[in-house]
């Protein structure tokens, strides 16, 4: 017992260092406004929140989805919607996406978690395409123009989020809560049942686990993060069209993880910032960014498989 | 080491005179399109007793298992578990209710430790699984129990490897004791021994009498001479039916088994 006290101490120095470094890096966020252009700033952010609830799906429960960008461009239709229609604030609006995103994850996930492996991908994708001409019919997301214009409007009726460090903050707030969420649900009784699914399903079931409910469990809060990310970057581009419903968003968000690194909380963040900046640059280089991206992406799975951070870890991990 | 693993059970210490069939099947059947991997197999597993069940390969061990812990369904025919018909419920469910198996190939959690894969165990009977919001420190009021299961078949040093860097030997008494962790009614345990040293089945032969004490053993095993050492029955299958059930003497001189798997000059 006196040595299993002794490695509970260990592990605190390693979470006093994990601090140590998460508030360097939450310094860094809040004066990175005053350095760099807030709107790229937080695209970064929301494609980082959207790729880490992304995570909680592959890295920690083994799924992989590739449907998941109906939940974020679904959140961003229902946010701008609920906003520039129907006038709510901004605060009620994002709850709405988180909401309206993670009921599609039950239904979604209902029908998906009951196959395994690729099958579940490919139910996945069907159901999130079929979700895409919905959008590219239904009325109220206004076909291939998408919902333009969506007022930022007031946080909680009195902050003026059209100032850009206001909604900066306002998105830094969201995403870091985000984000620990999806801390907290890793690190807690449950993340050590979905990781033990992730580790051997059969058995997982054969020690009384229902799985699938497990699974589906994972699935809805995957998807209703997935809708937060989704929900704040309407706000933030006040635009909600069908780039963020389609599937190549959902090959996107595979790519950021699997770059930064699956099954590690910073990866999918350095992923997504990663991506992100390259588009940004090569934007206005005369590159095309999907061949830059798609071979980056080769590179990466042939030659650092663990991801960026990934294989950092297991760098460490050998040193010590 | 027994008084531990008893001692940790109250309730269960009752001792029958007579064997009590705690699982018990009768007329499984189990086909594959048109091909009957199981036909009308009646099998009982008794309270305190290790029950051998052995075959020559393909004979339809592991289906029978597969059956009784309902990974598959049976075709036809009936389960009971402690006289309750579980012949429609899921495999988890039978698993909550106290018939849980281990597998043929090693089936441990590989990168979590190996105090974790017994916490993992404990943590649905302990009421810890849907807790999202709870941290990881919640999970430390199982550390006592997982450490004694550890202790008990000896791996109490090894805890904070993964499971992914034992031996072979040391995966499957993980295993057992993950399975302990449940204190389960009924143990199948899938070939516990295949791939092991001498010292090692030593070991594994020593645990598994050990839980029998107090607990329903079912077990698939080749290694003839463990199943004379250990097990109190023996039911011998060939191509999905039973040819013979009884203790090592009876089987062992019945002349269809002579034939069929041991071959006729056998000891």
């Amino acid at each position: 017992m006196a040595d299993l006290t002794l490695t509970q101490a260990e592990a605190h120095r390693a979470t006093r260092l994990d601090v140590l470094l998460l508030l360097i890096a939450v310094v860094g966020l809040i004066a990175a406004p005053f350095f760099f252009y807030p709107i790229f700033l937080m695209k970064m952010l929301c494609f980082a929140l959207f790729a880490c609830a992304f995570n909680l799906l592959l890295g920690f429960t083994g799924l992989l989805s590739f449907g998941h960008a109906a939940f974020f461009g679904g959140a961003a239709y229902f946010t701008a919607h609920a906003v520039k229609e129907w006038g709510w604030t901004p605060e009620a609006g994002i709850l709405l996406g988180l909401v309206g995103a993670g009921g599609m994850g039950l239904v979604m996930g209902f029908l998906a978690i009951r196959r395994q492996g690729i099958y579940f991908a490919m139910i996945t994708l069907a159901l999130a395409q079929m979700f895409f001409f919905f959008c590219l019919q239904a009325p109220f997301t206004k076909g291939e123009d998408g919902i333009q214009g969506v007022p930022r409007g007031y946080l909680f009726g009195l902050i003026d989020l059209n100032q850009p460090l206001n909604i900066y903050y306002f998105v830094l707030a969201v995403f870091l809560i985000g984000v620990f969420a999806i801390w907290r649900i890793v690190n807690s009784p449950f993340g050590m049942i979905l990781k033990s699914i992730r580790e051997n399903e059969n058995r997982a079931i054969s020690l009384g686990y229902s799985v699938q409910k497990y699974k589906l469990a994972a699935f809805v809060m995957s998807a209703a993060l997935s809708g937060l990310a989704g929900a704040l970057k309407a706000l933030v581009f006040q635009f909600a069209t069908l780039t963020d419903v389609s599937w190549q968003m959902s090959g996107e968000v595979i790519l950021m993880t699997l770059l930064g690194g699956i099954g590690t909380m910073v990866g999918p963040i350095v992923g997504a910032g990663l991506v992100v900046t390259l588009q940004n640059y090569l934007a206005t280089s005369p590159l095309p960014v999907t061949i830059v991206t798609g071979t980056i992406f080769m590179i990466c799975v042939l030659i650092f498989r663990r991801g960026i951070v990934g294989e950092i870890q297991a760098l460490l991990r050998r040193l010590s | 080491m027994t008084g531990m693993l008893t001692a940790a059970v109250p309730g269960r210490h009752v001792q029958t005179r007579e064997p009590r069939a705690v699982l018990s099947a009768r007329g499984l059947r189990r086909e594959f399109g048109g091909f009957v991997a199981v036909k009308d197999v009646n099998i009982d597993a008794y309270h305190a007793q290790i029950h051998a069940l052995i075959g020559p390969n393909g004979a339809g061990k592991t289906t029978v298992f597969n059956l009784l812990t309902k990974f598959l369904e049976p075709t036809s025919g009936t389960i009971r578990l402690d006289g309750r018909d579980i012949t429609r419920l899921s495999a988890a469910r039978v698993a909550r209710m106290g018939l849980v198996r281990s597998f043929q190939i090693s089936a441990t959690f590989p990168h979590l430790s190996v105090l974790d894969n017994v916490r993992v165990a404990l943590q649905r009977p302990r009421g810890l699984g849907y807790q999202f919001w709870l941290s990881l420190s919640a999970l430390d009021r199982l550390n006592e129990r997982a450490l004694e299961l550890l202790e008990s078949v000896g791996l109490q040093d090894e805890r904070h490897k993964l499971a992914a860097d034992l031996s072979y030997g040391r995966k499957r008494v993980l295993e057992i004791a993950t399975t302990l962790a449940l204190d389960p009614k009924v143990l199948l345990l899938d070939e516990p021994m295949a791939g092991m040293g001498q010292e090692d089945i030593a070991r594994v032969a020593s645990i598994i009498r050990n839980v029998a004490q107090d607990r329903a053993v079912l077990m698939v095993e080749h290694n003839l001479k463990v199943v004379a050492d250990l097990c109190d029955r023996i039911t011998v299958l060939q191509r999905g039916e039973v040819i013979a059930t009884g203790d090592y003497v009876t089987v062992s001189e019945n002349e269809q088994v002579k034939l069929a798997y041991m071959g006729t000059g056998y000891e």
